[in-house]
């Protein structure tokens, strides 16, 4: 009896294959036990008990939604593009699915370790916005086109400060391999920089507002356009949307541990437990934002992008290298300087009253001969 | 391993996720009922009857979004590389990304002068 040796291709072919399953087959019931944790802390939040009928302390209840969502007629309304309607559902879950290929759950535990994994995850990410414009068009409903509109407005004003923030990390690591980036923070993690702190919130917040959650969640605002993009959407193919958002979220908070927490590091306990435990974390963030933030105004939302995020991001660049060029405390005084200058600077012209250009109509009217 | 080959296995796992959200529709496409109607699969309209088609012309009012945020976004594709080599690159390298930024951040105030940034003037 000695080890068995498989030949290099079946090796291969094994380490890829395997972890690829395991993430498509947990990601799912990750997703419905998310929707649980959501209720239930919004109900604490709101001094309510939650879902708490179907198992004990409803923790069937996902199943139970599963199968009311399968068992719902699926509505495509008259006069709809059917192949959209249809696409746009799948086209969105898949690059969801895709994120968590790429995240490094514990040393080495990754099912695909590229080498520009940093970018590839940007990327996969931003393809959401092609599958919600397919489904508002394809509704042929003046809420779906109005609310993908608008959603997708939202989302590239929010990727530009989103991939400005990531591109601190490659300056300091030299690297854009995840596993890479979580092996540099073994002494001090990001966080713990001030470029770091400054990038975690400002990926934090464009994060937010990439995958549409409160205070971002103009797409859905429901007291303006009912549903936004999935107004005409019913049964399961609805249940897909939100699966896809719940499934994005979970990999922000998978991208923010790995990149500025750390990822894996951590004492005492196996890596892929810290991991887990950064991940919850977040999310529990995310859901306490839900339960007591207000919404956006879209002015706000898109003004806030463009005249803050923006700045602030690239200050945040300069920052960096400022804090890798000048050693000692000098640098990070220096990193620290910039961004939050830049963020008291850019608040305050942006929250500036705005200059009264054209007179008013009634002076305009008196002038007239 | 090399990048291509992940590559390669990514596109596998592409195909292979496409079973996550098929599945369920097809098994919905069994169980669900299908009881379609007139009224039924009119477009949702807060309850009123349907008035005008949704497809027609109106005004994108975020088209300037649109071409400033092509311009931004090929800035952060630029940042990448020079990121990655940034600490062999050192100051000239900083120089150089300073000023291919500074030339298009002068772009951003010029834009936001002109009130581009303003969601609905």
């Amino acid at each position: 009896m000695g080890t068995v040796i498989f030949p290099e291709w079946l090796n291969t072919i094994i380490r890829m294959v395997i972890p690829m399953g395991i993430i498509l087959a947990l990601a799912p019931v990750g997703m419905m036990y998310l929707t649980w944790l959501e209720r239930k802390v919004i109900a604490r939040i709101q001094d309510r008990v939650g879902p708490n009928r179907v198992g004990p302390y409803g923790l069937l209840q996902p199943l139970a939604d599963g199968i009311k969502m399968l068992t719902k007629e699926d509505l495509v309304p008259e006069g709809a593009d059917r192949l959209l309607h249809f696409l746009a559902p799948v086209l969105i879950v898949v690059p969801a699915l895709f994120l968590f290929t790429l995240l490094p759950f514990g040393p080495g535990w990754v099912a695909a370790p590229l080498k520009t994994g940093l970018l590839f995850f940007v990327s996969i990410g931003s393809l959401g916005t092609l599958a919600i414009f397919m489904a508002g068009w394809g509704s042929r409903n003046k809420f779906s086109l109005l609310g993908a509109v608008r959603t997708a407005a939202q989302l590239i004003a929010y990727e530009v400060p989103l991939v400005l923030g990531l591109a601190v990390i490659p300056m300091i690591t030299g690297t854009m391999d995840l596993g890479d980036i979580v092996l540099a923070q073994q002494g001090r993690w990001f966080i713990t920089t001030p470029w770091g702190a400054a990038g975690f919130l400002i990926l934090l917040t464009a994060g937010l507002a990439e995958v549409a959650r409160t205070p971002f969640d103009l797409p859905e605002a429901e007291s303006e356009i009912v549903a936004g993009f999935h107004t005409e959407y019913s049964g399961m193919k609805f249940a897909l949307f939100y699966m896809a958002e719940f499934l994005s979220t979970l990999a922000l908070a998978g991208l923010l541990s790995t990149l500025f927490l750390g990822g894996w590091w951590g004492p005492v306990f196996p890596g892929p437990l810290w991991m887990g435990l950064k991940t919850f974390l977040l999310i529990c963030v995310m859901i306490w934002f839900r339960g007591t933030f207000p919404r956006f105004r879209m002015d706000q939302l898109m003004g806030f992008a463009w005249k803050v995020m923006l700045p602030v991001s690239l200050m945040n660049l300069l920052g960096a290298a400022c804090w890798a060029l000048i050693p000692g405390i000098g640098g990070d005084l220096m990193s620290l300087i910039l961004v939050f200058g830049a963020f008291l600077i850019t608040t305050q012209l942006w929250l500036a009253p705005k200059p009264q250009l054209t007179k008013k109509w009634s002076s305009r009217i008196l002038e007239q001969p | 391993m090399s990048d291509r080959l992940i590559y390669f296995f990514l596109g596998l796992f592409g195909l292979a996720a496409l079973v996550v959200p098929l599945l369920p529709i097809v098994l919905a496409r069994f169980i669900a009922p299908k009881r379609p109607g007139p009224v039924k699969e009119q477009p949702y309209e807060c309850g009123m009857e349907v008035e005008g088609d949704a497809w027609v012309q109106f005004r994108m009012h975020y088209y300037v979004f649109a071409i400033l945020f092509v311009i931004f976004d090929v800035e952060a594709l630029f940042l990448f590389p020079w990121a990655v080599i940034f600490k062999q690159a050192g100051i000239a390298g900083l120089w150089a990304i300073g000023i291919f930024v500074g030339v298009l951040l002068l772009g951003w105030v010029y834009a936001w002068q002109e009130g581009a940034l303003e969601w609905e003037q």
